[in-house]
């Protein structure tokens, strides 16, 4: 797999907030006024009702990762921060594409679908949309391979990730 | 007892012992103002909200407590957002408290509706937005807890008009941990481990220098970086956020850093092989361009708030902690290796530590030779600001508290001030807010009622929020108003003067539009006018005598004058600009001239010296030596 080419500068955190409202506003404004890209951001309730926890990729070439964990700590409503080194984590996120497939080409894209475990979710008369979990570099190499068959709609949710036990 | 959340709002300040709130009543906080009445807290009305919150800033500065003010929703919330974003900034503890339009009405564009809590996200620690009656209690000591501990900040308490209608419970929780603040921990011991890296740096350097910012003030640990000092020999740098941290006479103060830094202490840091951050954030008003400061220093760096090590110049030794205890514990440690004598005990002998004399004497030597400097005015011309300022000093007691706008009469005060208490210099750094000197000089002595308070203002500044001299002729708060009338917006021509060819831009004020005396008077404070060096102290001490009413003196001072030395900004702290003509002076070519009008200020010498820029180019060079007239004439003179 060629998992980490190119994205030596992305870094998870894993930041477990309180479930108040406006946190998310005040995670991303942090985020834009001090000039830290994200490059993915997901959010999910915990089991515990109080805290949600926010995974984001942020690119470390916009700033210093010790900086980014910093600030962040420094808001009031957030608990606790994880950092994931892509090595130690458990990352999966989700893709759905909807992509053209005449009948000439719905064999080959089925066959594809199959090779990544993915699910053909829907089909149309002239499309089929899919669906793919797994690690993010294994969404993007999929991605890479159904572009040439024309990609309608693409839709990814970002990578939630848990550090190794 | 079941009471209304405007009056568990106002209980709750109480209980926190708050004794003066700065605020403007309006619908949306109506409810809170009837309470009010029944108080014995005391509400200072302004005139317009920024002068709340720059005095309930004044009042925080000068006092240590937090400051507070109260007003209503939308265009006051908004009125007092650039206090807000001035307190972040300079760390100073604020708790605002804003109406807001009834819970069914927010998010309806409703009547005087804004989105405060949105609003002042980035300018707060920590806003809220109320939205059970119940939880007013909780809310406002958390607001306290916040404010005050860990890096001291503003928040701020959005309070919509039908939570303050609404009946609630009284209750008070009995101790912080009753707090739901499940991610707030502001930091508390400090590894010994730390301290003794630190106390090996410290022994194992030969040219340290401390720099001491606005934290050491918050944690109010004057006693203890005296201390450190005298025991250690080790010179003291003082940041604008700290100038009234270490007193400006003593033989180890040098001064003001960073761009309108003094010679020695600009240098002395770039020259440094170890600098003791003691509560200072590496502003980029005092490194100059980043990677070209302080180039040979090991760095160790103590701050309270973690974020700030590592976040600009990476420390050698990083520690997080509040200034006071750590301080002690630096102390302590260096004792433990035989480190306790004063400066003249030649303790630099220890054999446990390096021999840091041949650094005093080179410092000491740049202090004789680079003093700072400003031609006295000759006869029939304007006021020269430097000599008004050291005059006013002269005339006033040393717990006299400073306050200034923003501008060159800022510098100035800054740089010739001799500072003798901590808490006396009141001004607003980081984010350089004009109009900040009234207000603050109200709140300044609100706090300390028994005290002089005296602001310097300049012009343009002044004219921001005079208003509020109003509120203080009104309620009794004779504060005193120094303006340094240079008829321009005078840091500003100062710039254009020297980087952009003298190609002045909406720079021009007037002399005499408005008529500041008449204004004064128009206020309710006196108004005086001097535009004769004679006269200066004179009415100085006339104002001085004035107690029962704001003064306002208007100064008529030089516009040609220019805050020397300069770094311009991007460049290196070594092409440090001096006083025109001073380094003739320095290296005694002038011995010859015949006139003393030039003045010097030795303590916390001087100016000058790594040569005149020469122009390298760019827009920000250029300016060395651009010197106005009368570069050259005289001799330098201490006094
Ligand atoms: C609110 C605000 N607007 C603009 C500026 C930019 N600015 C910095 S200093 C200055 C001139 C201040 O003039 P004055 O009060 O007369 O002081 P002087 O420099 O003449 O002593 C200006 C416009 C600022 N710092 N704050
Ligand atoms: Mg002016």
């Amino acid at each position: 797999m060629k998992a980490a080419t190119g994205m030596e500068h992305l870094h998870i955190i894993s930041v477990l907030v309180e479930n108040k409202s406006g946190v998310l506003a005040r995670v991303a404004g942090l985020f834009s006024r001090r000039g830290f890209n994200i490059y993915s951001l997901a959010v999910a309730p915990t089991d515990d009702k109080r805290f949600s926890r926010i995974t984001a990729v942020v690119d470390l070439d916009s700033a210093p990762l010790e900086q980014i964990i910093m600030q962040l700590d420094k808001l009031i409503n957030v608990v606790s921060i994880d950092e994931l080194a892509p090595s130690d984590a458990i990352e999966t996120e989700l893709l759905l594409a909807t992509v053209k497939s005449d009948n000439d080409i719905r064999g080959q894209i089925i066959q594809l679908v199959g090779v990544f475990e993915g699910k053909i979710v829907d089909v149309g008369i002239a499309s089929l949309t899919v669906m793919l979990a797994g690690h993010p570099s294994k969404l993007d190499d999929f991605e890479e391979l159904i572009r040439p068959y024309g990609i309608v709609d693409i839709q990814r949710t970002g990578r939630v990730a848990l550090s190794r036990l | 007892m079941q009471i209304t959340g405007a009056h568990a709002l106002v209980k709750s300040l109480e209980m926190e012992g708050v004794e003066v709130v700065f605020g403007m009543p309006g619908g949306a906080i109506l409810p809170v103002y009837d309470p009010m009445l029944d108080t014995s807290i005391r509400h200072i009305l302004v005139r317009h909200e920024q002068g709340a919150g720059h005095a309930a800033e004044g009042y925080a500065h000068a006092t240590g407590r937090p400051g507070v003010a109260i007003v209503t929703s939308g265009p006051a919330a908004t009125n007092i957002v650039t206090a807000l974003a001035d307190a972040y900034m300079d760390s100073i503890p604020l708790v605002v408290i804003t109406g807001q339009v009834a819970r069914p009405f927010i998010g309806t564009d409703a009547f005087q509706e804004s989105d405060t809590t949105g609003i002042t996200m980035g300018v707060t620690k920590h806003n809220w937005l109320v939205t059970d009656p119940n939880e007013i209690p909780e809310v406002v000591a958390a607001a306290f807890y916040i404010a005050t501990t860990g890096r001291p900040g503003p928040v701020l308490i959005d309070l919509p008009k039908d939570v303050s209608n609404a009946m609630m419970e009284w209750h008070w929780p009995e101790s912080v941990d009753e707090l739901d603040l499940p991610g707030y921990h502001p930091a508390t011991t400090v590894d010994q481990d730390i301290i003794e890296q630190a106390v090996d740096l410290i022994c194992d350097s030969e040219r340290p220098v401390m720099y001491v910012g606005g934290g050491v003030i918050k944690s109010n640990a004057s006693d203890e970086l005296l201390e450190l000092a005298e025991m250690t020999g080790i010179p003291v740098v003082t940041t604008l956020m700290a100038r009234s941290a270490f007193p400006s006479a003593h033989p180890l103060s040098l001064g003001m850093p960073g761009m309108h830094g003094n010679y020695t202490a600009v240098t002395a840091m770039q020259r440094s092989d170890l600098l003791i951050d003691l509560g200072a954030r590496f502003d980029d008003r005092v490194t100059g361009r980043v990677d070209a400061f302080a180039p040979e220093a090991k760095v160790i760096h103590v701050d309270i708030d973690p974020a700030e090590l590592g976040k600009i110049r990476r420390p050698d030794v990083a520690i997080c902690g509040d200034c006071k205890p750590v301080i002690e514990e630096l102390i302590h440690g260096l004792k433990k290796r035989g480190i306790s004598g004063g400066i003249d005990d030649g303790n630099s002998k220890v054999e446990s530590r390096r021999d840091i004399s041949s650094w005093l004497s080179t410092i000491y030597e740049w202090q004789e030779r680079y003093p700072l400097i400003y031609h006295q005015s000759k006869e029939g011309e304007l006021l020269k600001p430097q000599m008004v300022i050291e005059t006013l000093r002269e005339l006033t007691p040393d717990d006299t508290i400073l306050v200034t706008g923003v501008g060159q009469h800022q510098m100035w005060a800054s740089m010739f001030w001799k500072f003798k208490m901590p808490r006396t210099f009141v001004t607003s750094g980081g984010l350089g807010t004009m109009g900040f000197a009234v207000p603050a000089a109200i709140g300044a002595k609100v706090g300390h009622p028994e005290r002089m308070v005296w602001a310097i203002d300049g012009d343009g500044c002044f004219q921001m929020t005079a208003q509020e001299l109003v509120t203080a002729a009104a309620e009794g708060i004779p504060v005193k108003i120094a303006i340094l009338n240079n008829a321009y917006l005078g840091m500003v021509r100062q710039w254009q003067e020297l980087f952009y060819d003298e190609r002045y831009s909406e720079v021009y004020l007037s002399p005499d539009l408005p008529d500041y005396v008449k204004w004064a008077e128009a206020m309710g404070c006196v108004g005086m006018r001097v535009d004769s060096p004679n006269d200066v102290a004179p009415v100085i001490e006339k104002a001085n005598s004035i107690d029962d009413r704001p003064v306002v003196i208007d100064f008529r001072t030089d516009a040609f004058e220019k805050v020397y030395p300069m770094v311009p900004a991007g460049a290196s702290n070594d092409d440090i600009i001096l006083f025109p003509g001073q380094e003739d002076y320095a290296l005694g070519v002038q011995e010859a001239g015949s006139s003393d009008n030039v003045a010097g200020s030795k303590d916390e010498a001087g100016a000058g010296g790594a040569g005149m820029t020469e122009a390298g180019g760019k827009d920000e060079a250029g300016a060395g030596g651009a010197g106005t007239t009368e570069a050259g004439e005289g001799k330098v003179e201490s006094r």
